[in-house]
């Protein structure tokens, strides 16, 4: 089966095998911050962002992203330097084996999409989907507030006030 | 106390973060696969006991692609032990890659390597057993009772009684237990008992193998224990060490369950068979029931003590299910004992009886805690038991009686790992600070004993304090090399394994505080048999305290060769050189940087590689302390409890690494929360483990834990590199007894029995008469 999506940016034009999970597709295409931690929807280490929603790769199957726009933690980072969430699990310690990180960072980044200044209990439901076996989540949950924080900081204030949800 | 450091106790950047921020391919599984590579899928047993009559591969090895079927007829007939420990194993050899009987639900029965893994898996199903089933063993109880089946009947001889069913047996007597109960004014008698636990890390074992261009043998594994791992493949296959490499590259995660050799010998056969590459994967479910899990046990503990709450008497009597196998059977099993017992040292009077027994339910092994998760549940709620007999708030009993800097214990002598211990002197406790800032955070003396109810919920707090150690002493071996490079940079090599845990950055961080350079300047490599001196490997809370011990002695040794080096350079006297900064400076000023000094040693004058190897043996194990605080709401409509609040102040000595330390308690404390509230392999009464996958066994999501808070108090150990000890185990010892004993405070209700389920705590509370009506 041909299949063609945007991952990362650029496009991709490949043939897959019919039955094959978007997950081993994406492992087989060198994108192997997508972990298997369970295959079967339990753990969140699989998780990438379709269309910038966080989805559980092991679940799809390859053929039902054709046409759409695929980010792994491969492509968080740009010319810059690192995106605000992995700089700020850095910092705050939210990395331990790192298993989980790639995943924790997609589901994050899709909460941060929807909530810009998420408290710790909106956090905690954006998370609930990952798990971590090494943290204890403390740090991981601190973390993504500190990039939230540090996203805003960033955004012009003039803008932020413009676009701000109020 | 009060040395002062520029990179030791500084929150470094994690020296494999950026990597692992970014998904770069560091784990096994990432690793580009080899052309040719076959893939392994096993056939395990559905039997918890039985022997297999026949077994015929003829339709599996005809299948197109498959390669190689592997049963116990066609490989090494060669009793070992899994368990990577020092060599000689203290784990008896009760073990064979494939075994005519099969004695759990998951034992090996064949393995097949295919191209893909779905023909491997294929094979699977073509190949034909003819089972005898034999009568299983599946309690403690059944595995004593008279004339039981016996789970190991071929010959035995390093197993304690295996015609008993008896793996390993442990004990110690100081004083006379029975004459100090006697005399009691006050005693306690409790029994409490743990059930099957899972480490669950979320990367499963993983292994890959292939021959190098000089056919060597290469193995790259998640495992904890990448040397052990060579020793023991090399004997159980009859290949000399030399002939193999193991290479460890990032670990998702560990915990124990990858100190064991559990599939490196099935893709070492393969490529050894076949000449071809080959990997295998567990699958989650296979990591649950066929690999390694928390033994269960048995824990019965009386206490006296005299009417003003000095503890007088101490009796231990355990019994440990070892599962099918008993790797470390003795040495989890000493530990229940080891580390529990001393720290109520003024006890004169102590007893400690252990057994392991084999039954045919999943083979236990070592897990974070190793033992002192079930001892010190015993104690800590038997403390807080003894403390309701006397009228005495916990808080009080615990700091009349636990052990201080200067002390011992008649039980750091008698008790070792599958020995002899080794006397040692506290050189650091700084129990009372974290006991006193534990109870403050939490509210102790607002909280504790006021049953607060709101609607069906009622709230209560507790507390439990817990040692582990640091490394085994006289046991555990690390060395560490380091070379300086051209541009004043350093390669530190070290067997050490960084499973997760961030050992790799304390290490360089010790390195680099010691020869004066920022920690961007270490190269760390670890573990990579060929590359890396020997380590005993990362078990038994050893890394931070027996590695970092010989990375120091190392960087000493390095820095005294760079400043030979400068004072030859700048014509001064060595003994008043200073190092710091990446330079070294005289009195007056003058200085050399260390850019300098290498360049002149590799190519200029007096030219030689400086560089250093050291070991370390340590002589002793300092225990790190915890005072563990946590306040619960009970439902005691449905029996729910909810950790609200959990607070942990740790004397771990210096912290090199403040925010890595925290993590490690943090982690431990949330994989003891979901093992004392939902975590269950849940054995059904076939001997066949239920909680198989992350629906059914439940460890905790962030909507089940609080804001866990680590409160790192400031010690020293005088014994250790730059005063620290260990911190990765010890946190999850604590959750079993410390919400037992909240649930108490609360409702009045005791918790001996693991887990603490929604529906056992509910039963509690009615046999208490308690209802939601008395609201
Ligand atoms: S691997 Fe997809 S959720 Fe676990
Ligand atoms: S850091 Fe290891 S699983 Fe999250």
């Amino acid at each position: 089966m041909r299949l063609s999506f945007t991952l990362n940016g650029g496009s991709v034009e490949t043939d897959v095998a019919p039955g094959a999970t978007l997950m081993e597709l994406l492992r087989g295409l060198g994108a192997v911050s997508v972990k298997d931690g369970c295959a079967r929807g339990d753990c969140g280490s699989c998780a990438v962002l379709l269309d910038g929603r966080a989805v559980t790769a092991c679940l799809l199957f390859a053929g039902q992203v054709e046409g759409l726009r695929i980010t792994t933690a491969e492509g968080l980072a740009d010319e810059v330097g690192l995106h605000p969430l992995q700089q700020a699990l850095l910092e705050a310690g939210g990395v331990q084996c790192g298993f989980c990180t790639p995943g924790i960072l997609m589901a994050a980044a899709d909460l941060l999409e929807r909530e810009p200044e998420p408290t710790e209990a909106q956090v905690r439901v954006g998370l609930a989907g990952n798990l971590c076996r090494c943290t204890g989540y403390v740090k991981i949950v601190e973390a993504v507030q500190d990039a939230a924080a540090m996203m805003a900081s960033a955004t012009p204030v003039a803008e932020g006030e413009e676009v701000g949800h109020g | 106390m009060g040395e002062k450091f520029e990179v030791v106790g500084h929150n470094e950047r994690k020296v494999d973060g950026t990597a692992l921020v970014q998904g770069k391919p560091v784990f096994v599984a990432d690793l580009p696969e080899r052309a040719g590579t076959l893939h392994l899928a096993l056939k395990t047993s559905p039997h918890p006991h039985a022997r297999i009559r026949a077994i015929d591969t003829s339709a599996a090895e005809a299948l197109d692609g498959v390669a190689l079927v592997m049963t116990h007829e066609n490989t090494p007939d060669r009793p070992y032990t899994t368990a990577g420990q020092g060599y000689p194993e203290p784990s008896p050899y009760d073990t064979r890659m494939f075994s005519p009987k099969v004695r759990f639900i998951g034992d090996r029965v064949a393995a097949v390597a295919a191209d893909t893994l779905e023909t491997a898996r294929a094979a699977l199903d073509l190949i034909h057993v003819e089972y005898e089933v034999l009568e299983p063993v599946l309690s403690i109880d059944e595995a004593l009772a008279d004339g039981a089946p016996l789970v190991h009947d071929e010959p035995l001889s390093d197993a304690w009684q295996a015609d008993r069913n008896i793996a390993a047996y442990s004990e110690a007597v100081a004083g006379d237990v029975e004459a100090g109960l006697a005399s009691a004014d006050a005693s306690v008698d409790v029994t409490v008992e743990t059930h099957y636990g899972q480490h669950a890390p979320i990367e499963p074992h993983v292994v890959s193998s292939y021959l190098d261009e000089h056919d060597r043998l290469v193995l790259v594994s998640s495992t904890q224990v990448p040397f052990h791992a060579r020793r023991i493949i090399g004997y159980l296959l009859d290949v000399p060490v030399h002939r193999i490499r193991v290479i460890k590259p990032r670990i998702g995660g560990g915990f124990g369950v990858k100190q064991e050799v559990l599939l490196e010998d099935l893709l070492a056969l393969t490529t050894l068979r076949t000449g071809r590459p080959a990997s295998m994967i567990y699958t989650r479910e296979q990591e649950f029931y066929a690999s390694r899990t928390r033994h269960p046990m048995r824990v019965r503990m009386r206490l006296g003590a005299d009417a003003d709450g000095t503890i007088q008497a101490i009796d231990m009597d355990v019994i440990s299910n070892t599962g099918a196998y008993g790797t470390h059977s003795l040495t989890v099993l000493s530990n229940v004992g080891s580390k529990t017992l001393p720290m109520y040292n003024l006890a004169p009077n102590i007893r400690f009886i252990g057994r392991a027994v084999y039954t045919n339910l999943p083979v236990a092994g070592a897990y974070r805690g190793y033992g002192a998760t079930q001892g010190q549940y015993a104690m800590e709620v038997a403390i807080d038991q003894l403390a309701g007999k006397l009228g005495m708030d916990p808080l009080e009993v615990r700091s009349k009686n636990h052990i201080r800097e200067g002390g011992t214990s008649p039980i750091f002598r008698e008790l070792g790992e599958g020995r002899e211990g080794v006397e040692q002197t506290i050189g650091s406790c700084e129990l009372p600070a974290c006991i006193e800032l534990g109870a403050e955070r939490i509210g102790w003396a607002n909280k504790r004993g006021q049953r607060r109810r709101e609607g069906s919920w009622v709230y209560g707090v507790g507390m439990s304090i817990h040692m582990q150690g640091s490394g085994i002493p006289l046991i555990d071996m690390a060395a560490a090399s380091i070379k300086l490079n051209d541009d004043g940079s350093i390669n530190l090599a070290v067997g050490a394994t960084d499973l997760g845990t961030g050992s790799d950055t304390v290490l360089g961080q010790i390195a680099a505080e010691v020869i004066g350079i920022p920690l961007a300047k270490v190269i760390v490599t670890s573990s990579d048999t060929d590359l890396t001196p020997f380590d005993t490997g990362a078990y038994a809370s050893s890394t931070t305290y027996v590695s970092g011990t010989a990375v120091r002695k190392a960087a000493d040794e390095v820095r005294g060769q760079l400043v030979a080096a400068a004072a030859e350079m700048l014509d001064a006297d060595p003994a008043e050189l200073e190092v710091a900064d990446e330079q070294i400076t005289a009195p007056d000023g003058r200085s050399v940087t260390l850019e300098k000094i290498a360049l002149r040693s590799l190519y200029g004058a007096n030219q030689h590689q400086i560089a250093a190897t050291a070991s370390s043996v340590p002589e002793v194990s300092p225990p790190p302390f915890i005072a563990s605080f946590a306040e619960v709401a009970v439902d005691t409509d449905t029996g729910h409890i909810h950790v609200l609040d959990y607070v942990v102040a740790a004397d771990c000595g210096t912290a090199v690494h403040p925010r890595l330390a925290e993590g490690q308690v943090e982690g431990a404390v949330a994989n003891g929360i979901g093992y004392a509230l939902s975590e269950d392999l849940a054995i059904d009464d076939r001997g066949r483990a239920r909680g198989v996958d992350f629906g059914r066994y439940k460890i905790p999501v962030t909507l089940d834990l609080p804001m866990i808070e680590t409160v790192l108090v400031d010690s020293y150990d005088p014994t250790g590199p730059m005063g620290a000890k260990s911190i990765a185990e010890i946190g999850i010892n604590a959750p079993l007894p410390t919400i037992a004993n909240a649930v108490h405070d609360a409702t009045g209700i005791w918790l001996t029995q693991s887990p603490y389920t929604a529906e056992r705590v509910w039963r509690a509370l009615r046999e208490e008469g308690i209802d939601a009506s008395e609201v």
